[in-house]
Parts: structure tokens; sequence; C-alpha cells
């Protein structure tokens, strides 16, 4: 007698067999021509941009996205692009993809994971493609020559928001919902904090870490907390701040975006956002690679920074609660951190639990190094990194 | 003769079946988001199975679900519903790495490193659901509950190492282990850029396969997985059962996150964490726990998940679009399951009465 569990492997076996297969042919069968071609014109320019998440979260993808799409219409230049590409070798695929079939001679990945080891395995791969990386990662002589990177100093936007923050509550207390304790979010939190602060020095901020970029979960239950404890204005750095500026809506109280503008996610309560601006960074480097400028040849610089002044950053239109009062002092803090004469971190700053941690008189830039490696959270901060 | 020949057509004709008719019905999906079905059916072939290099990434993409699916399998045989794969995954990276670096700090040979790293990962992924067998074995804990909830923990654990015990202080705003030396990581296979997991995920599925069906353990294990209390009252081990092919399946998944770290990452950090092991549970499902239909299955997911940029590039689809079209493929032929001996034309048509004389011969 046939042992019957032998029947049904095999008949699984072949059944899988066949559906591989004939997932292929019946495709084959069906086909017409939908290869993309060129559109004519000579060659035009092909930049691939690549997002980690989907294009319309509200928030970092979004921010991005938008970058994208104000590309749009440049003569001589087509972008392709795609979402939701996770940080394994998924995005070297893609990277490879967009090269072999779009043609794509500029790359940019936009994710902060895509860089070690995607990013740099590519760029060895590809010598004459350049790839730009959204996290300022680049060091000179370590890493490839077309390679190169950009990003905002956003703390600053954050800083602007926290003066319209203070302006706005009435207990005296600010939310910051953030995903992990690492030196580019705790920038934000200070630098938000260090802003309300000079409007009001007794106001605090609370500080919860979800510890994850996108756990909408978490995100919600802190906000909602926050709420309960009498909190009045709550900003975020997670990927996707839709959830905490919807349930600070819910809960009838202040928000202050993130990213991009979620202001028609709370229209009575969005305060204004720590917004970035990808499309003069994209427009600028665009111009330069028609110019005939690349990474390899020296003409475009591998490092790319900004705030303000270079216009990485804009802030959301200013929502119906933030008073005359509040929109003056914003704008004027906005207008001398784009001249300079503003510097966030000048001494003395003081840590949470009483430590000096910027010496009176000494102030630091925002290229400086002891900024990158932030690992303390303002006086005013309740919260802990641990 | 004809019954045995409608049984075959049958066997291909419905999963062929519910192929076209998943493709119908995501080519509706895809008409009605505005873009020509047809021009999308020949780009998902293109970018799938078209050419050698996008069979590499069909390849890819397959190779870490192959091992991922078979910590769902394994048990399965048991009857035990064990989603823990991403867990065990997780796991398996994070120790891979603790090993490799130990190792390689020792000054071991590279193929002593990578082996240590296998093992490593294999022991880590294996004990993880190990516990989850015990559970289940010893405090009667649902496994799928317990399983689900570990993986919540083993994604805890992997953030607190790297972001503290294992934290390499270089990498500031991604948390991550220290690197493993460049010249101990897995290679590719020659002529291609598919690493080497693939050659373990089949290598892992065949042994499986043979395990389940050729041997008394996997014997023993499909007997108490059709009934517990007979196993016992045969006299079956059924505690030991457990235990060693919960091991096992837990083994596979955490040699995927070896494989990812080895071959791809190179350190472990929260990229690890890439949903993998749930990919691994739907290939296990499809596959009906079977071992070889793992691989193929894999390979079709593969193959999707390999197509999901086209649909975006090529046609300015949704990104969301490549998980309908996996969601719509997989549904139709886990419907398609049903189907079988219930269609009339693949029924075997009751015996002719025959003439007299015959049946006289016959007796």
């Amino acid at each position: 007698m046939r042992n019957p569990t032998f029947q049904v492997t095999r008949r699984q076996a072949i059944r899988g067999l066949l559906a591989t297969g004939a997932f292929g042919l019946s495709l084959k069968l069906g086909a017409c021509s939908g290869s993309p071609s060129a559109s004519g014109g000579g060659s035009p320019l092909v930049a691939g941009f690549i997002y980690v998440g989907p294009k319309d979260d509200y928030g970092y993808n979004q921010a991005h996205a938008e970058g994208r799409a104000s590309l749009d219409g440049i003569e001589g230049l087509k972008t392709v692009e795609e979402a939701s590409v996770p940080e394994t070798n998924a995005v070297q695929e893609t990277m490879r993809s967009m090269i072999d079939i779009d043609g794509a001679s500029a790359i940019f990945a936009t994710s902060f994971g895509y860089f070690d080891p995607h990013v740099l395995a590519m760029a060895k791969e590809f010598p004459e493609v350049q790839f730009f990386h959204c996290g300022g990662l680049y060091q000179e002589g370590v890493h490839p020559e077309n390679v190169g990177s950009y990003f905002g100093y956003i703390d600053e936007a954050q800083y602007v928001a926290g003066i319209v923050a203070a302006h706005a509550s009435s207990s005296k207390r600010l939310g910051f919902i953030a995903a992990k304790p690492i030196p580019q979010v705790l920038r934000n939190v200070n630098s938000f904090t260090l802003g309300a602060r000079t409007v009001d020095p007794t106001i605090t901020t609370q500080v919860i870490f979800t510890g994850d970029w996108a756990d909408p979960v978490r995100e919600a239950e802190a906000a909602n907390s926050m709420a309960d404890q009498g909190i009045d204005v709550l900003t975020c750095h997670v990927d996707s701040p839709k959830v905490v500026i919807e349930t600070a809506e819910r809960r009838g109280i202040f928000s202050s975006g993130y990213h991009a503008n979620q202001a028609e996610l709370a229209p009575k309560g969005y305060l204004t956002g720590a917004e970035w601006d990808w499309s003069n960074v994209y427009k600028n480097y665009i111009a330069q690679m028609q110019a005939g400028k690349t990474l390899m040849n020296g003409g475009i610089p591998h490092l790319v920074r900004g705030g303000f002044k270079e216009g990485f950053l804009k802030l959301s239109p200013y929502g119906p609660a933030v008073t005359a009062e509040a929109q003056q002092a914003a704008d004027a803090a906005k207008t001398q951190l784009a001249s300079g004469e503003l510097v966030i971190y000048k001494g003395e700053i003081k840590d949470n639990i009483g430590k000096t941690v910027i010496a009176g008189g000494k102030e630091l830039g925002q290229t400086a190094v002891e900024l990158e490696q932030m690992n303390w959270l303002a006086e005013g901060v309740q919260g802990s990194v641990g | 003769m004809t019954d045995r020949w409608r049984s075959s057509l049958e066997k291909i004709c419905i999963p062929i079946g519910a192929l076209v008719a998943a493709l119908a019905l995501f080519g509706l999906f895809c008409a009605l988001a505005g873009a020509n079905p047809f021009g999308v059916y020949y780009s998902i072939y293109r970018a799938a199975f078209g050419s050698w290099s996008s069979f590499q990434n069909t390849l890819i993409q397959a190779s870490p679900l192959m091992l991922s699916a078979l910590c769902t399998a394994l048990p399965a045989r048991l009857g035990l519903v064990i989603i823990g794969n991403e867990g065990a995954l997780v796991m398996g990276g994070l120790a891979a790495v603790a090993g490799g670096l130990t190792l390689s700090g020792a000054g071991a040979p590279v193929l002593g490193v990578q082996l240590g790293m296998a093992l490593a990962g294999m022991a880590a992924g294996g004990i993880w659901i190990a516990i989850v067998g015990a559970l289940r074995h010893y405090r009667a804990v649902n496994e799928t509950i317990s399983s689900l909830l570990m993986n919540y923990i083993a994604i805890a654990f992997l953030n607190h190492m790297v972001n503290g015990p294992m934290k390499d202080p270089s990498s500031l705003n991604k948390p991550s282990s220290y690197p493993i030396p460049e010249i101990d990581m897995l290679g590719t296979l020659p002529g291609s850029r598919v690493h080497y997991g693939l050659v373990l995920g089949l290598i892992a599925c065949g042994l499986a396969y043979f395990l389940i069906q050729r041997t008394t353990f996997g014997f023993a294990a499909r007997t108490a997985g059709g009934n517990v209390r007979a196993a016992r009252v045969a006299g079956l081990p059924v505690g030991k059962l457990t235990l060693a092919i919960c091991f096992l399946g837990g083994a596979c998944a955490g040699l995927a996150g070896m494989v990812e770290v080895a071959a791809v990452h190179g350190r472990a950090n929260e990229s690890l964490n890439a949903n993998y092991g749930y990919g691994g549970v739907l290939v296990a499902f499809i596959a009906r726990h079977n071992p070889l239909a793992a691989s193929l299955v894999a390979l079709l997911l593969g193959g999707i998940l390999a197509s999901g940029g086209i649909l975006q590039r090529s046609h300015g689809l949704p990104d969301a679009t490549v998980m309908v079209f996996q969601g719509i493929v997989f549904l139709s032929v886990l419907y398609s399951d049903s189907l079988y001996g219930k269609l009339p034309i693949f029924k075997p048509r009751p015996a002719r009465p025959r003439p007299p004389v015959a049946t006289a011969t016959a007796v």
C-alpha cells in the first residue's frame, strides 16, 4: 500500500512547480509592449528616488516625495521613484533596477538606513552612477567618491516651533513623542525646549521614547497619556506624525508638526511645524548635474548640509491659534537663525540632571561635532535617555 | 487509466486556474487604478522571471523566506501553529554577530568564523522556539500566542543589545553592533549576485522534507501531530518530539537571521527586523507545511516582491499594489485547494456496467 502522505506531498510539489512555471508562462501569453521608453529629445538625465515608506505618510517620506515632485517639468530630466522599499538587499535590487532598466545615472536614497551597506555596495559596483544619501554620513577618504550625502539642521525649525508652542501653552507643559534616544532626535527635543524656554523659563517638555520609527499604537498611547497629564502642546519626531497630530486634535490640545505639513489633520489645534524643504536641495543637485558637474569630478560637494539660511527647512503656515505676538517672536527667531546671529547651543546650558554640558560663553554652531554626538537632555526636559 | 489521467489533469488545471483567476482579478484592480492590465502583466513577468538578472532578484528575495518558512512548517507537522519566525530570526542574527565577533576577535580562520556564526544563529533561534514548545508542552500555553509575543521580546532585546552592551559607539544615529570583518562575510554564488543563503535554504528545505517524510523521527512527529493521545498511548515521547521539532524549526529561522547578518548587513541593527518572519508564515501556510513546496512558494512570493518596483515605476501604481497582488494570488491559491474533488469534470466516472462474460472471467 502506498503511503498516503507521499501522495499529498508530491501533489503539493508538482502544484507548486506548475504554479511557478505557469505564472511566468501565462504572463508571457498576455504580453504586450509595456516597456518604458525614454521620452525623446536626446538622452535625458534620469534620477531615481527611493523612499522607505509610503509617499503619503504625512511625514518623512512625504517630505522627500514632495521634493521629488518639485522637479516635475524640468527640461531634460526624468525622475523615477519607488516607495516602501525596506532597508534590506531589496533596496540594492531597486537601485540596480533603476540603473539597468530605467537608465538612472543619479540615485537619491532617502532613508538613513540605506547607506551602510546598501548604497556603499552599489556605489562600488556602479562607479559611473552618482549616489546621494540623505543623512549626512559621507566621510572623506572612507567612502567611494561617487557617494554624496545631504542633510538639514531641522532643529532650527524645532527651536522656532518651540517658541510658538510656548506662546500657545497655558499649562506651561509641552509634550514630545520621540522614536529613539539617538543624537539626531535628542537635538530636536533640546532645541524645541530651548526655544520654548526663551519665552518662559518655567516651561517643561515631557519626552516619551516609543522605541520605534513607526509604532502608531504606542504613539497614540503616549499622546493620550500626555493629554491626560495636562500637557497642552504636542510635537514629535517619528516617521509619520499623523497619529500624534490627530490624537492631539481629538483631545482638544495644540500640536506642532514635523517632517511635512500636517495642518489638514488638525485644522483647529495645529500651530506650526518643522518641515524639510527638499525641493531646493533637489533642484540644486539637478541643476549642478545638468551643468555637467558630478561628485566624481569635484563639481558637486560630497557633503551638503544646511538650515533656514540654505533653504533646507521651512515652517508650516501658522494655524488659527497662533497669536500675532507669537508669530512675531517666531519670525524674528527665524530671521536671526538664518542670518547666523542666533546660535541655539550657546552656553551656559545644563542638562536635566544639573550637569553643565556647554560651558558659559561657549558657542556650538550647527556644524559642531559635539552636537552630532548629543547624548543628554537639556534642563527643562522631563525624561531620560537611558 | 482515465481516472488517473483525470486526477493528474486536476492537479495541473486547478493551480493554473487559480493563478489565471488571480491575474484576472488583479488586472481588474489595475484597470480600476488606471493602468493597462496587459502592460502590467508583462512588466511583472519581466521583473520577476524575464531575464537572468531579474530572476536573480527573485532568488534574492526568496532565500530568506525559505528558511524562515520552515520555522512554521516543521512544528506544524506536529500540530503546532508557530508564528515566532521573526523573533527566532532576530535572535539568530544577534547571536550570529556575537559569535562572529568573538571568533574573529580570537583569530579564527574564515571558515571557522562562518561556521561559528551559523551554529550560534541556529542555536539561538532554536532555543527561542524551543521555549515556545516547552511552554506548550509543560504549561499548556497556547503556542501561537506565546510565539507571537516572543517576537516582540526578541525585537526589544535586539534594540536593547545594539543600544547598549553591543553598541558600536561610532553608529550614532542608527545604533548597531560592531561590524563583522569583511573577510568573514558570506560571499555570493559564482557568476551571480545571489548569496549562499539560497543554497542553505534549499538544503534546509530538502533535509526537512527528508526528516519529516523518510525517518522514524518524522513519522513519530506526524503521528503525534495527527493525534497526541494516540501517540502517547503508543509510547511516543511527545514532549521530546515537541522540543526537538520546535528547536529545528527555530534553528532554520535563526539561520535565516545569520544569513541576513553575514551576507547582507554585516552587523546587527533594527534592519534585521524586516518582516521576513511574517513572510515565512505566509509561505508555510500556502505550501501546506510541506518543506519542498515551501521552497517553490518562496520563489513565487520572491517573484511577486521583485516585481513590486516596476509596478510603481513603469505604471505609476501605488506602493501597496504589490501587497494587493500578493494577497489576491494567495487567497485564490488557498481557495482553489477546496476545489479538489469538487469539480464534476475531474470526478472519476463510475465504472461502466460490463458485459456478463467479462464478469464471469474476472471471477
